[in-house]
This record gives structure tokens, sequence and C-alpha cells, in this order.
């Protein structure tokens, strides 16, 4: 036996009033474009649900694309059978094994009849159904009130539908139902996750990254192309603006006394930020800050820092501890190149003391010696954009050779 | 020429070579070094190694680049005996597999392993019965090939497999040396934990070879040394050979999807047309990989056969080339139930993509006439 259909239920979007129909448009959108090298699955919409007709292809590479995408709150594949009381026991049967494999946990049958041509009613298709699935398997037991698995069998005037297993979404809201943001990415473990989870509230990601060569190297550069990539497999393509960054570092380094560097060098990053942000119509900017986690991560200098920018900061790793940032990054397949060791922007300056309470008024001062628009114009001119997508391609230069 | 030794090694492909001449001397640098001529080497292992992944439907990080297929069947069997022995003592293997998985097992039996060797059936398979019957609550490692290197029976990799996802600490390793690029494998679906390909069996070049290994799955390295290849092979990667592996990977199996059936084609016309000529017995069972066919000419010495044919510019070989050097009788033959007569005498022909229905045709021309030359010699001598 083989699922033929799944059905995906909505997140919140349900809740959502007059934007619903947008938002379910564009997970209809996301869901076709990721299921799109499946040749003969179609996915419809229907009356709040979504149906994915399978036509052949595999249940299980199937749902291992849909778990990852925002907006679906879960999934079940769904048997279709011939309106047949035996083969409808059968499909039963076999849904309860799948879902629980080792046959020991609690279920039960919910039969809906739309269709009132079949005979029986759902009262006594829900005993008969049960019954068949008490006598062919090993420890199963009926909870009505809290099972393991639902068996849900709807018998409708084409045919029959039963589902039984369900498989968890990733929650949120469908990518590009909020709006546009800019997420500042380092390489380390962090920041990825952060993009992630603004992701999941549907936000559009660009990323901006600031690479000072030769301080930091090619390889540096290469890992973050290599995360965003990662990334697109929750978001779609991502354009990736490299800031060269060396001039305004070393500007920095030489007149600003080294326990302000690192102040001063993220509020430098957040002006550029700022701009490209206005360049490309982002209306937030996104970091991987966590209160507390390092000394540009404090209250005293994420105030001290954020004083140059009106824009709002989207903090999504603000309250979090670094084990359950790690787990994510592992969850989502960042770690890995997350803890690749090159040097990034931020380590390779790093002072010997850096102030964990810095003062707004001396970060002013200091930067007084600094012609700031000069150095962040210039910054932002340098931008390169590369544009990641989620195929992993081969370099245009190495191309022949494979 | 008419080149049927396939399965001992093939002729590599010009752009294979191409591309091993142009990352030999434009990007020579080793991956490791830190400079830009590193980095490139790095970039370009990398992409290679992306590249085999897509082509093998697994994930980059599950491809360790070997020197070849007795490299990678050593460091299955022995990196997963070694590495999981707290778990259990018993491995589980058949009798007709190649001779680096023999001789790898024979190592661990000193070892002080348990190895069960399962006898195979007349077509050269093991069933899932047999399996099933041989694994105990101490088994860590089933290791079968997919294609026996010298009859070409095919063994049910994928319902094995699926048994031993039942058995959550024995690991299954597939010797797939002979299929690739001939008979399709899906790794995952089959829960393969371990598979072996060798690259100069497939038009590649000698000394490269892929392990994959499954995620999370750990092997006790066999070389000592740096952390290449995640640590389970040390030594500075062979980035130009690696890369040229991925090129005759990618040539072969898009020379499969255009012309397998070719191939079944001229082997299955040479069966009909050996099983003619009086005193030649196919051997090869009827569901077989499409590239070989081995067949025996009982009273006759291979090797005079192999060389007759020699002169005319026409190359077949006895058995196994890693075990033709021995003069015992094929171990798969006997394993198969043939008398030691068929046994000795066995002849293996194997094709590769780009022989011809016509090469075939002279072929059967050129061996009757020898087989009837030497059968008589041998004959009258014996009068």
């Amino acid at each position: 036996m083989k699922y033929n259909h799944i059905l995906i239920r909505y997140a919140e979007l349900s809740l959502k009033g007059k934007n619903r129909k947008e938002f379910e448009r564009k997970l209809l959108e996301t869901v076709r474009t990721l299921l799109k090298d499946f040749k003969n699955v179609r996915v419809q919409r229907t009356f709040g649900r979504m149906f994915v007709e399978l036509n052949g292809a595999d249940e299980r590479e199937v749902s291992n694309r849909l778990k990852n995408i925002f907006g679906i709150h879960s999934f079940s594949p769904a048997l279709k059978v011939d309106l047949n009381q035996e083969k409808i026991d059968e499909a039963a049967l076999w849904a309860v094994k799948d879902a629980i494999p080792a046959e020991n946990g609690t279920f039960k049958v919910t039969v809906k009849r739309p269709n009132k041509d079949f005979p029986g009613r759902s009262q006594e298709l829900n005993y008969h159904i049960g019954s068949h699935i008490l006598r062919n398997t090993k420890e199963m037991t009926v909870d009505v009130h809290h099972p393991d698995v639902e068996v849900k069998v709807e018998i409708r005037h084409e045919a029959a539908y039963i589902l039984c297993k369900t498989l968890k979404g990733a929650g949120g809201l469908p990518v590009g139902t909020a709006g546009k943001v800019l997420l500042m990415l380092s390489g380390g473990i962090d920041s990825p996750v952060a993009g992630y989870l603004a992701l999941k509230r549907g936000v559009m990601l660009e990323a901006i990254h600031f690479h000072s060569p030769p301080f930091t190297n090619d390889r540096a550069r290469q890992k973050v192309e290599d995360l965003a990539r990662v990334l697109t497999q929750y978001g779609g393509n991502i354009k990736l603006h490299i800031v060269p960054f060396t001039a305004v570092q070393q500007a920095i380094h030489q007149h600003v006394p080294d326990s302000y560097e690192m102040t001063v060098t993220r509020r430098f990053m957040l002006r550029i930020a700022e701009r490209t942000a206005q360049n490309i119509d982002a209306r937030a900017i996104v970091n991987g800050e966590s209160l507390g986690q390092v000394a540009s991560q404090t209250l005293d200098s994420m105030y001290t820092i954020n004083e140059v920018t009106n824009l709002p900061i989207i903090r999504p790793l603000v309250t979090m501890d670094k084990l359950e940032v790690i787990d994510i990054a592992k969850e989502i397949g960042t770690y890995d190149l997350s803890i690749l060791p090159f040097e990034d922007c931020c380590t390779i300056f790093l002072p010997p003391q850096s102030k964990t309470k810095p003062n707004k008024n001396k970060a002013n001062l200091f930067e007084e010696k600094l012609d700031i628009e000069k150095y962040v114009q210039e910054a932002v001119d340098g931008i390169e954009t590369v544009m990641i997508s989620s195929k992993k391609q081969v370099d245009e230069e190495f191309k022949e050779l494979f | 020429m008419i080149y049927f030794d396939n399965s001992a090694t093939t002729k590599p492909y010009d752009e294979v070579l191409d591309t091993y001449t142009k990352v030999a001397t434009e990007y020579f640098g080793n991956p490791s070094s830190l400079h830009p001529l590193g980095k490139i080497s790095e970039r370009i292992l990398t992409q290679a190694r992306e590249k085999s992944a897509e082509l093998l439907n697994v994930s980059p990080k599950e491809i360790v680049f070997t020197s070849g297929g007795t490299e990678g069947n050593n460091l299955a069997i022995k990196g997963a005996a070694r590495q999981n022995k707290g778990r259990g003592n018993h491995l589980i293997t058949s009798t007709v597999e190649h001779a680096s998985t023999l001789e790898a097992f024979r190592q661990l039996e000193q070892e002080g392993f348990d190895v069960t060797y399962l006898p195979v059936d007349s077509e050269g398979k093991v069933s899932i019965n047999q399996v099933e019957q041989a694994m105990t609550k101490d088994t860590i490692l089933v290791s079968l090939n997919h294609v026996n290197n010298e009859i070409g029976s095919i063994q049910p990799i994928e319902e094995i497999g699926q048994l031993l996802e039942h058995f959550p600490k024995c690991l299954f390793h597939v010797d797939h040396v002979q299929g690739i690029g001939k008979v399709p494998l899906d790794f995952y679906r089959s829960k393969i934990d371990l598979c072996t390909i060798s690259a100069h069996k497939i038009h590649g070049l000698k000394g490269t070879g892929i392990l994959f290994r499954r995620n999370s799955v750990l092997l006790n390295p066999l070389f000592s040394g740096g952390s290449q290849e995640g640590k389970f092979r040390a030594g500075t990667e062979n980035v130009p050979g690696s890369v040229a592996m991925v090129k005759a990977l990618r040539l072969t199996l898009d020379n499969f999807k255009q012309s397998v059936q070719n191939l079944e084609t001229i082997n299955s016309w040479l069966e009909t047309e050996c099983r003619e000529i009086e005193g030649v017995f196919i051997n090869s069972p009827k569901n077989r990989a499409p590239h070989i066919l081995n067949m025996s000419i009982p009273g006759l010495k291979p090797e005079v056969v192999v060389q007759a044919l020699g002169e005319k510019d026409i190359y077949v070989s006895t058995k196994s080339a890693c075990s033709s050097k021995h003069a015992e009788p094929s171990h798969v033959l006997k394993g198969i139930g043939l008398s030691d007569e068929r046994a000795e005498s066995g002849i293996r022909l194997s094709f590769s993509y780009g022989n011809t229905l016509d090469e075939a045709k002279e072929f059967v021309e050129v061996f009757s006439k020898v087989v009837r030359s030497i059968k008589k010699v041998v004959e009258d001598r014996e009068v």
C-alpha cells in the first residue's frame, strides 16, 4: 500500500482575516516551487486546506521537503481507497501500522460520512474499523480522549480517504508575506539562526556581510556564501551584499582607543547596514545578538550601538541561551559550517579588553576624529552583491572540469 | 582491438584525462594550505564532493574520497568492525566476494572476530532468509557485493537492507564496484551504511574511488595522519584524481541512461551464440548485470584461451583480475556449485559503453575457431 495524497494544515493563516487569501497564495507558490522537481506531483488548495497529489512520487521524499516550509502547521499523508468496507479496514490498519510501527500505542477512529449512500452509520463504522485494528495489531489500545494517533476516515462520494500519521510542519508564516529585512550575517553560529527565525515570521531576506581582506580571507567569505545557501532552503534565493570593510576597520583602529574600538566598529556596521537597507527597501535589520552574550551585546552596548539608527532592529535570539541557539543551528544545517575555523571581521581586530558598559557620549566623542559619512558611503558604494540560489552549482571557472 | 575486459579496468575517457591534466597543472596547491592556491584547490575538491554526492543522490558529507575499491572495502569492513567491536564480534559476508573483502575478513578473524560466510545459490545469490538466520545479537556488520565481479549476479541488496533495518546495531556495507553505472542502486532506500565505488571501472583513473559513509556512521581509520576526509582517510587529497572521477561518473551515468540497452543486447546475443559453440558452457545466471558474461570450456586451460585471443588483439580474462594470478579454481564458480572442471576453466567477458555488436560478432568468429583449434591439440595428445 502507498500514500497517494498529503493533506497540509496551515499554521496561523486561518486567523489572518482579509489577508488570508494572499497568505494562502504565497504558501501555495512556495510549496509548488519546492516540489517542482517531482514531475507528477500536483498541489491544490480547497477550503482552508491544501492537498498534494503524489501521483506515484515517494511520500517520504515529499514530506522531507514539506517539513521545512514555513506556514505549514502539520501535514498528514493520506490513503485513497475504493468505497469498499474491506478495503477501508485494510487501509486503516496499514495506516496505523505505518504511524506506530511498534504497534504499542493508543488510537481512536473518527469516521465522517458525507456520502450517506455508504452503508453503516459513522458510529458503527468507528466500532467496526476500530475492532479490525485491535484484532490485527500487537499492543494497540483505544483511547478516545488522548490517543497517540487518530485514524480519520472520510467517506466521500468518489472514494474514501484515510489519514493517520501527522507530521509536524515548520510553523510560522509563508515566506514573503511580511516584507523585506536585511540580515547581518557574520559566519558565526548565531546570525544564520537569527535569519532562519526571521524567515519563519514570513519575511523576505537579504543579507549583508562585512569582509576585510586581507585580514579575513576568501575561505571566510566562501563560508558565508555557503551559510546563505543553507538558508535558501527555507526562504528561496537570497541576495548577499558583501561590504569592503578593511578601510573602516583600519581607520577605527588608528583613531579610537582600544576599549571603544569594538563599540565604534559596531556602530559603523549598523550605519552601513542601515544605508544598505534603505537602498534595497528593507524595513528592518535582523542580527544574531543575544543579551549579555559578549561585550558588544550587553544592554549598555546595545543602547550605545543602537543610537546610530532609527530602523527597527530585530533580534530573534535576544533571550536565548547559546545552547538553544546551537540546537537550532544543528537542526537547520548551519552548525557544521559555522564552526569552520576562519577569522571573521569581528575577531580580527579584537582588542584585549572591550567596554561592556560603553558610554554614548564617549563613543560620539571618539568618532569625531573620523569622517563618518565618507567611510559609510565608500563602504556602501563598494558593495558587491551576489545572488545565492538554492541549487548547488559548480563555479563557472570549474564548470568544464565536471 | 576488441576489449572485453572492462571489469578488470576500463580505458579512461579522453575528457577525464583532460580534466586530470588541467587540475593537476593549474590547481596543484594542497587543499590544506592557507594561501589562495590552497583555497582554490580546497574549493574545487568541495565542489567535486558536492557534484559526486548529487550524482549518487546522497549528501556531500557522506562522500569519502579513497584510492579505489580495495581501500574502500578495507576501510569500510575493518573500519566498521574495529570501531564497533564493543557492540559485538560477529560479521557476515558471502563466499563469492572480491578478494579485498574476503582477505579483510580473514584478517579480522585473526583479530578475534567471528565471520559467517554465507553460501550462494546456483545463480550466485544469497537469500534474505539466509541473512536473517545468520543474524545474531552480536552481529555488527553485513558486507555483500551488489554485482558479482566474475559472473554478474545481482544480490537483492534492497530487500536485505530493509531486513537489516530491524537490527539497528548492524551496519550494512555494499561493494558496488562492479555495479556502479551498470545496475542502479538507491543507497538510502536500500538502507546502506557504507558503499564502495572505484573510478577505474567507469573510465576514470586508477587510484581513485569513493566510500559512501552514511551520516553518523563512524569508522576506525586505516591511516593515521592529518584530518583530511573527515579524519576517516588521512593523507593529502588527490584533487585531480577525484575531480576526474566525478567527470567519469557523470559521463558513465549519462551513458547508462542512453545505452544500457545496447549492453544488454550485446550480452544476450553473445550468450546465445557462445552456447552454440561445442564445449562451451555459460556460467552466468540468466538474471545478471548487463556487462558481464562468464563461461567455461571444461578441459581447456583458460590462460591458454586468453593468450590465444590476445594474439588476435582480443582481450578477455579468466576470473577477477585481483585473483587471476592464483591457479586455483574460481571460488565464485565453485560457490555457485559448479564442478572443479568448470570452475577452473572460466572465461569472463566484460563490456562497457562503447563496445558494439560488430565487435561481438567478430569475437564469436575468432573465439569459436580458437576453441576448436586448442581443443584439437589437447584431444590429439590424449589419444
